[in-house]
């Protein structure tokens, strides 16, 4: 399972405390009902103000069902059986608008929220006007996530600053799976040959689980991600550690991590091989990574690569 | 010679299909034999096999659809206790490629062999008998259709017993599906399996069509079709329009696999995309393939046993016919979250929602139905009552995942999963066990044991809500679909819920066999000797239970919108029943077993194409050829009943309608 050998000594260490910070976490909610960001607060708005709007229709339609049944029942005398009673227009008229009306309603509410929800629409900016991009490979089975501008890329694990717009970018090198963070909203397909755009911003920091919401094959369960969100100064820090992980992902070791792997567990990689994206894309080989200008097996001795976990 | 089938294909280091296919072949060759030791096979092949009898055919679907509910729910409790056992450390019982498996299987089971039969079934037994007439337009297409369901299914099940079935869910999503993800031979299973099926279930719509436009008793207008009628008529327009993209994907599927085509492959200009919307174009309206005929039944129901009749009507209709309509603009609702625009979502999320208005519509009718009624609280009102409060629920649910920014964080999650049983076991599982319960009188000619049926009903109802209101929670805590292992210790509680659920809803599927052989053994006490047991209300409790061959000795001449009840309430009035018509010779179609053959030679083609056994997919297509010419040579197709022997059978329903009649009285 494990497909990086070169950093299991630091396996122990990030575990426990993974397991540390995931105790924390279980002890609230850690679903679409607890969200982090302004995406899954505003869709967890939604779900809760039409939940209640159909509640006020169908509680009493379930309450009516079961009280006229059971005032009707045949052994009622007090009950007045009408049995050619089977048409009345001011009824029908009745039956007919409750149901139009709340989806008319509802309707509106689809309409506003399709249109602001939409996962390609950017988020507003914060103060600082910082911005994101991330690109997301879903694998055999694990997710890749690459950092065009920092040129760094993890597996597993994906580092973002809080309060920062993030713009994903996904694609599959695989069959399709849909790439999903409960708490932050917003779920959506990654497709191989196909991109899709996702806008997300967790506010809060924390470690997030994430995972494929869509079946992808025999290791789909194993296929789960942890998100850390952490401020954004210690998110300048995370990229200069990362920079210094040992290993870079070039073509060789593309074709080793897209080998079918499941439960895999957190990798960081110092380089990336140029538009390593549009490759794949284009189901092309990964082109060749360009000379380093720092060689990063300088250290004498082996340092972790700094992770957000470790950070606070 | 046998192409990829090779002995390696048969489980022997598997214990559990191993032995399921050994216990599984084993009660067959005991049923087999105890048939053959009591001389029950040339009856059965003579009155059921081969027969042109559609209430014959429709109890054959609904067998058919019992047995696939049992292996269906089988696959359903290994599933939930895989998933309340493989929680953190621990990785169950089942490895994924097993389980993978069983949810695939599930699903088409259940949907394909199980609900699509048991609807079916009950369409064929009900609805000549409703419309006053003899038999369907095509009898002898009927049987062909019911053989050819069986074949899809039996190749379904030997994927148990040899090879493996699809690891890809219920609707093989390309590209996992494609060769490259998926070489072995579980795809191909499920595709061929469901092309066969499918030929079937377009045949039969072709009939039913026909048969509802073309064939009805002198005065049965169409606005005086009964409603379970109508939604016939629509599920079967649905069939008759969805079908097909059903059997073009899965060509194109199939020439992807077998021929190298690039349809939905990630290479050569395949787009997986395509497969997504040309499924659903079916899947959507399958869904009200399914319910539309479920809510006849419960439009039934409701009148009968309100004594009333349905609230209405003309309404109801009208929202039968809309949602059969809508139903096919609304399919981009199964992946809201592949990235397209908002504009797209949101229409499409409004036309989902718009189909609640007519269902909703429907609720309330039902409801006002048993409005100034007198309620009787039989085993089917029990269901319909259950199925209105549950349905209300699946139907808030549905809506929820209508509105696009909703279904962004629940879709693909056990809330999706939740809803889709809400309504599929609230409305059709709870619809087809109204109707087994309320036609088995007509079927068989006595009730089905209404205490036992009261307890199957409470433990549908009650499993249901243990089974899936846990589910709906944890889609809200982030559970996807699908999954062989769980990694939250939290989610331990709901599983284990559900798991009870299940085993509340089995005890409830071995009552519903204990109840069964019940009532049979103690079928003296409960004789349906009328042929109305329930004071019903249309056409199919004029005749005797169970009705003869021909159904009615003379076509019922229709007056009003409630054919029988009419009929009924003038006998009742004048104190005596209509005039003796002349009787007439009538023709009936002769039985055949070009059905079971052709059928026959379908598996083989069937499972031939699976195991790359050419030689034996010709010889398949060649016998299937064969069979149909020599069919189609016959001269001889009907046989006809004298009129001295209708006469006779008719005088004995007359005599016991007499003595009925006495017993009753005009009800204010």
């Amino acid at each position: 399972m494990d497909t990086a050998g070169w950093h299991d000594w630091s396996t122990r260490r990030r575990l426990t405390i993974a397991a540390a910070t995931a105790f924390l976490v279980t002890a609230c909610n850690r679903g679409i009902l607890n969200p982090v960001g302004p995406v899954g607060s505003a869709e967890k708005q939604i779900l809760i103000n039409s939940t209640a709007i159909m509640l006020a229709i169908i509680i009493p339609t379930i309450i009516a069902t079961v009280a006229v049944a059971w005032w009707f029942r045949a052994g009622n005398k007090k009950a007045r059986y009408r049995p050619d009673w089977e048409y009345s227009g001011a009824v029908e008229m009745v039956v007919w608008a409750i149901p139009a009306l709340t989806v008319l309603l509802l309707g509106g509410i689809a309409w506003i929220g399709s249109h602001d929800l939409d996962p390609a629409k950017p988020l507003p900016a914060p103060p600082g006007g910082d911005r994101l991009d991330v690109q997301v490979v879903s694998l055999d089975w694990k997710w890749l996530f690459i950092y065009p501008d920092q040129g760094v890329a993890t597996v597993n694990q994906l580092v973002v600053p809080a309060g920062v717009p993030v713009t994903y970018h996904l694609t599959s090198a695989t069959v399709w799976n849909v790439f999903f963070v409960p708490q932050m909203g917003t779920m959506i397909y990654t497709m191989p040959r196909m991109t899709t755009k996702l806008n997300l911003q967790a506010d809060k920091p924390g470690v997030y689980d994430g995972l494929s919401a869509h079946y992808s094959g025999d290791g789909f369960s194993g296929m789960q991600f942890k998100v850390h969100a952490v401020p954004r100064a210690q998110f300048a820090a995370w990229v200069q550690g990362a920079r210094g992980a040992p290993a870079s992902l070039d073509a060789a070791a593309y074709a080793e991590l897209v080998k079918p792997s499941s439960y895999v567990k957190p990798m960081v990689y110092s380089a990336v091989a140029p538009r390593l994206f549009d490759a794949i894309l284009a189901n092309r080989a990964p082109p060749p990574m360009p000379p380093k200008t720092t060689p990063p097996a300088m250290h004498v001795s082996p340092q972790p690569p700094l992770e957000p976990a470790n950070v606070r | 010679m046998f192409g990829r089938l090779t002995w390696d294909a048969i489980p022997l280091d598997q214990p559990i299909p191993l032995i399921t296919s050994i216990v599984v072949i084993l009660v067959i060759a005991a049923i087999a034999i105890w048939i053959w030791r009591k001389g029950w096979w040339p009856y059965l092949w003579n009155e059921y096999i081969t027969s042109t009898d559609h209430k014959r055919i429709g109890v054959m679907y609904i067998v058919l659809a019992l047995v696939m509910l049992v292996r269906g729910f089988a696959d359903a409790l290994m599933m939930r206790m895989q998933q309340s056992l493989a929680i953190g450390a621990s990785q169950g019982y089942l490895p994924p490629e097993h389980y993978d498996q069983i949810f695939s299987a599930h699903g088409t089971i259940m949907i394909f062999f199980m609900a699509m039969p048991f609807i079916i079934g009950l369409m064929n037994f009900v609805v000549p008998l409703q419309l006053g007439v003899r038999d369907v337009a095509f009898p002898t297409m009927n049987n062909v259709s019911f053989w050819l369901t069986a074949s899809g299914a039996l190749l379904v099940n030997l994927s148990l017993f040899i090879g493996e079935f699809a690891r890809t869910g219920w609707l093989a999503f390309p590209p996992l599906s494609e060769k490259a993800f998926s070489p072995g031979v579980g795809v191909d299973y499920y595709l061929v399996a469901l092309q066969i099926a499918g030929v079937g279930t377009v045949l039969t719509a072709v009939n039913f069509v026909t048969t509802i436009l073309k064939i009805r008793a002198p005065g049965m207008s169409y606005m005086r079709m009964p409603v379970f009628c109508w939604t016939s008529l629509a599920a079967n327009l649905l069939i008759l329009a969805a079908f097909p993209v059903l059997t073009a994907t899965y060509a194109m599927l199939m020439l992807d696999r077998y021929l190298g085509f690039h349809f939905f492959t990630n290479d050569g200009g395949g787009n997986s995309m395509l497969y997504m919307n040309l499924i659903w174009v079916w899947g959507h309206p399958e869904v009200y393939i399914l319910a539309l005929p479920a809510f006849g039944i419960f439009s039934e129901v409701a009148s009968t046993f309100s004594g009333k009749p349905l609230f209405g009507y003309r309404s109801m209709v009208f929202a039968t016919m809309a949602i059969c309509i809508i139903s096919f603009c609304v399919w981009l609702h199964h992946f809201f979250t592949m990235g397209a625009g908002a504009d797209v979502n949101a229409i499409f999320g409004i036309a989902s929602m718009i189909i609640a208005v007519p269902t909703g519509v429907k609720i309330f009718n039902w409801l006002f139905t048993m409005y100034g009624g007198r309620v009787r609280f039989t085993v089917p009102m029990h269901y319909l009552i259950g199925f209105m409060v549950t349905f209300a629920l699946g139907g808030l649910t549905g809506v929820l995942l209508a509105i696009p920014p909703v279904d962004f964080v629940v879709h693909n999650s056990m809330f999706l999963v939740a809803h889709f049983h809400n309504v599929i076991i609230g409305a059709v599982v709870f619809a087809v066990m109204a109707g087994y319960t309320y036609w088995f009188p007509k079927a068989f000619g006595f009730t089905l044991d209404e205490r036992l049926g009261k307890i199957i009903f409470w433990c549908w109802f009650i499993g249901f809500y243990l089974a899936w209101f846990p589910e709906y929670a944890l889609g809200f805590m982030g559970a996807t679909r699908r999954l062989q292992h769980i990694s939250d210790p939290s989610w331990t509680p709901y599983l284990t819920v559900a798991l009870i659920g299940a085993l509340v809803i089995l005890l409830g599927i071995i009552l519903t066999v204990v109840q069964l052989l019940y009532s049979i053994r103690t079928r003296d006490r409960r004789r349906d000797l009328t042929g109305d047991p329930w004071d019903g209300r249309t056409l199919e409790w004029l005749t005797l239970s169970p009705p003869p061959h021909f159904n009615f000795a003379v076509l019922p001449d229709v007056h009003g919108e409630e054919a029988y009840w009419t009929r009924k309430l003038t006998a009742i009035r004048e104190e005596k029943l209509i005039e003796e018509p002349k009787y007439e010779d009538i023709e009936m179609p002769l039985n055949t077993p070009v059905g079971v053959l052709c059928a026959f030679f379908a598996s083989m083609t069937g499972f031939a194409v699976i195991w790359y056994i050419w030689w034996l997919a010709i010889l398949g297509l060649i016998g299937s050829f064969v069979a149909m010419v020599w069919y189609a040579w016959h001269d001889e197709h009907e046989h006809i009943i004298p009129a001295a022997e209708v006469a006779e059978l008719e005088r004995e329903r007359r005599r016991v309608r007499g003595e009925l009649l006495k017993t009753l009285t005009v009800q204010s």
